[in-house]
């Protein structure tokens, strides 16, 4: 068993909380920094859609995570930042430049869905997301001019100061710091008051008013956090496909988000990372184990949403805490052998909570 | 307070002065917890004015009052429940924050001295309260009598002049009561806070306030101190009941 022995208020607000945690996180980003030389191109341009997926999936974690606000459209804010990237990129701005624009295009955006998602609660904000998804696919599809339609649109390499990012090796290490700064703002948001009120939204609306947070303000600034960290990842998904058209950001990639943060376990950022993870391994495996499946079903078309849907189901069934959550149990089995209780990470039943006053 | 044809409040008035104990006792269903909800500018009422501090509150919002020093508990505790005993304090701390978003994004020395200084206080609180045992827990985790605690060191977080206690010792055994008397009390006196609670245990209600309201079916019994309250006839019909009620229940003597 580990105790964190600490000395004073500094060491609360640390985000390597002992030795051990930094060197093994250590560790992990000087592995990814010589990725480039252990991977295949094949795998290194998969990696590279791992870090991709990962940003887009802090952003909805942010959202439907940490502030409970369920969101059924992210794809959109992914497409809206591409499209301003692709269209900035090709009138030859500097891509940080237009990294940034995108960024504040897709919060923009996220912010006007916001207001009127004040209103409505749950369920229903997911049909509100749903249909917003929709509508801005379709401004997609129909703003030609812009967009080049359905016909999808070419997106330039990334020019800075000379620099073209146009290889595979430079436009993973793009990913890998957009994806490190991201990553850090993310853990500095949630260690801090603002972090701690979306916290306070998604766990009590009526307490977080009480104590003086205004949820509409918050609720916003969620929306816009979140729709930026999208659209900076749908920014770089552009440029690693070099390609895009309206149907890469339709209802199914917003599914796939939804699916790559719960599976990775919902309410944490480790969760992010291990859902990209698997969003993008699990086709691989299916391709793999397709040959030695009959050919009734490995050959069947519907077999990779079959194979998602099942381990979704079965994830929310039976691992409600993700890959996440599985990896905390077996930590605290270890850290508290013998003393585990299986009902250490029970849920509280909904009777517990009655006469809410909202 | 009037919901469609029922009429929770009905010409309620009462002042509290400051740095007292007010309480208000009744049965249940009587509107207390209406009241409560009235103050903290979830209702709004119907008829009538709510002044705190020669201010009205009509135009305030429910996020306002904590600004202006009201805090408030729940009576089905409203923690927030994923979070640590920790988290749930410096949340209640929110009104007292002084850094803008992109600071907190890139995390400057400004913020890390502001959360420092943020521990510091609520470590104040955790001292007053004991609940130095249960700082990094999970509340999800906590028994119950640990949790009506913590809503009572959040509430004080924030810093209020007027604290609202919903049932403060619903659910709590005699030993944590009088641990909760001696809080309430060490509250006024220590921290200058105004305290108005809704309270069922009358030996808490005794010990504690300075002045009752009595209610029932939404309109005034009695108002005064505790003892006059207690011996009020109508009172005691209405909710506190006498010992010759109970006799006809009582068995014979074997």
């Amino acid at each position: 068993m580990r105790f964190e022995f600490k000395t004073d208020y500094a060491h609360d607000l640390r985000l390597a909380r002992h030795g051990g945690h930094g060197f093994w996180y250590g560790a992990l980003f000087v592995g990814l920094l010589a990725a480039p030389w252990v991977f295949t191109s094949y795998w290194l341009a998969q990696l590279t859609f791992v870090l991709i997926y990962s940003i887009v999936g802090l952003g909805l974690m942010v959202l439907s995570g940490y502030t409970g606000l369920f969101s059924l459209g992210h794809a959109a804010f992914m497409g809206v930042g591409a499209y301003t990237q692709t269209a900035l990129v090709n009138a030859a701005w500097p891509a940080p430049v237009a990294l940034a624009a995108a960024g504040l295009m897709s919060a923009g955006v996220g912010t006007v869905v916001g207001l009127p998602a004040l209103r409505v609660k749950g369920i229903y904000l997911a049909i509100a997301t749903l249909a917003f998804g929709f509508i801005v696919e379709e401004v997609f599809a129909r703003w030609e001019s812009v967009t080049g339609g359905n016909a999808g649109i070419h997106v330039h390499a990334p020019q800075w100061l000379g620099w073209t990012l146009d290889s595979d090796v430079s436009m993973y290490f793009g990913c890998l710091g957009v994806t490190v700064l991201a990553t850090l703002g993310v853990l500095n948001l949630l260690r801090s008051p603002t972090g701690r009120a979306f916290v306070a939204i998604r766990d009590s609306e009526v307490s977080a008013q009480s104590m003086g947070i205004h949820i509409a303000r918050y609720k916003t600034l969620s929306f816009a956090l979140s729709a930026a960290l999208a659209g900076l990842g749908g920014a770089l998904y552009a440029h690693k496909l070099q390609f895009i058209s309206p149907d890469q950001f339709d209802v199914g990639q917003s599914i796939d988000l939804v699916l790559m943060i719960v599976i990775g376990g919902v309410g944490s950022v480790h969760g992010a990372f291990l859902g990209a993870i698997f969003l993008i391994t699990m086709p691989q495996l299916i391709a793999l184990g397709k040959d030695h499946l009959p050919d009734v079903i490995g050959q069947a078309p519907g077999l990779q949403a079959l194979v998602y849907g099942v381990v979704l189901i079965g994830f929310v069934l039976f691992e409600p805490m993700g890959l996440y959550g599985r990896w905390i149990k077996v930590r605290t089995y270890l850290q508290l052998f013998p003393f585990y209780r299986s009902g250490l990470f029970a849920r509280q039943k909904s009777y517990l909570r009655s006469n809410r006053l909202k | 307070m009037r919901f469609g044809g029922l009429l929770a409040v009905n010409d309620v008035a009462f002042d509290v002065r400051h740095g007292e104990v007010f309480t208000l006792i009744g049965p249940n269903g009587a509107g207390k917890t209406t009241v409560f909800n009235l103050i903290s500018r979830l209702y709004t009422p119907s008829a009538g004015t709510i002044d705190f501090d020669g201010m009205s509150l009509a135009n305030q919002g429910p996020h306002d009052l904590a600004r202006l020093g009201i805090a408030r508990t729940f009576q089905n505790i409203e923690l927030f429940e994923q979070a640590s005993v920790l988290q749930n304090l410096l949340i209640g701390r929110h009104t007292q924050r002084s850094t803008a978003l992109w600071q907190e994004l890139l995390y400057t020395p400004a913020v890390r001295r502001a959360e420092v200084a943020a521990r510091e206080q609520v470590e104040q609180v955790i001292d007053l309260l004991e609940l130095q045992h249960h700082r990094d827990a999970r509340v999800a985790s906590l028994p119950y009598g640990v949790r009506k605690v913590v809503e009572l060191a959040r509430a004080l977080c924030a810093r209020p002049r007027l604290l609202l206690l919903d049932e403060p010792s619903s659910g709590l055994n005699v030993e944590e009561t009088d641990d909760m008397a001696f809080w309430i009390q060490d509250i006024r006196h220590e921290l200058g806070v105004t305290v108005l609670m809704v309270e069922h245990d009358m030996s808490l209600v005794s010990k504690v306030s300075d002045r009752v309201l009595a209610m029932n079916q939404g309109e005034v019994l009695a108002l005064g101190t505790p003892g006059d309250v207690q011996r009020d006839a109508r009172v005691i019909e209405a909710y506190l009941g006498s010992v010759d009620d109970v006799a006809g229940l009582r068995r014979g003597a074997p």
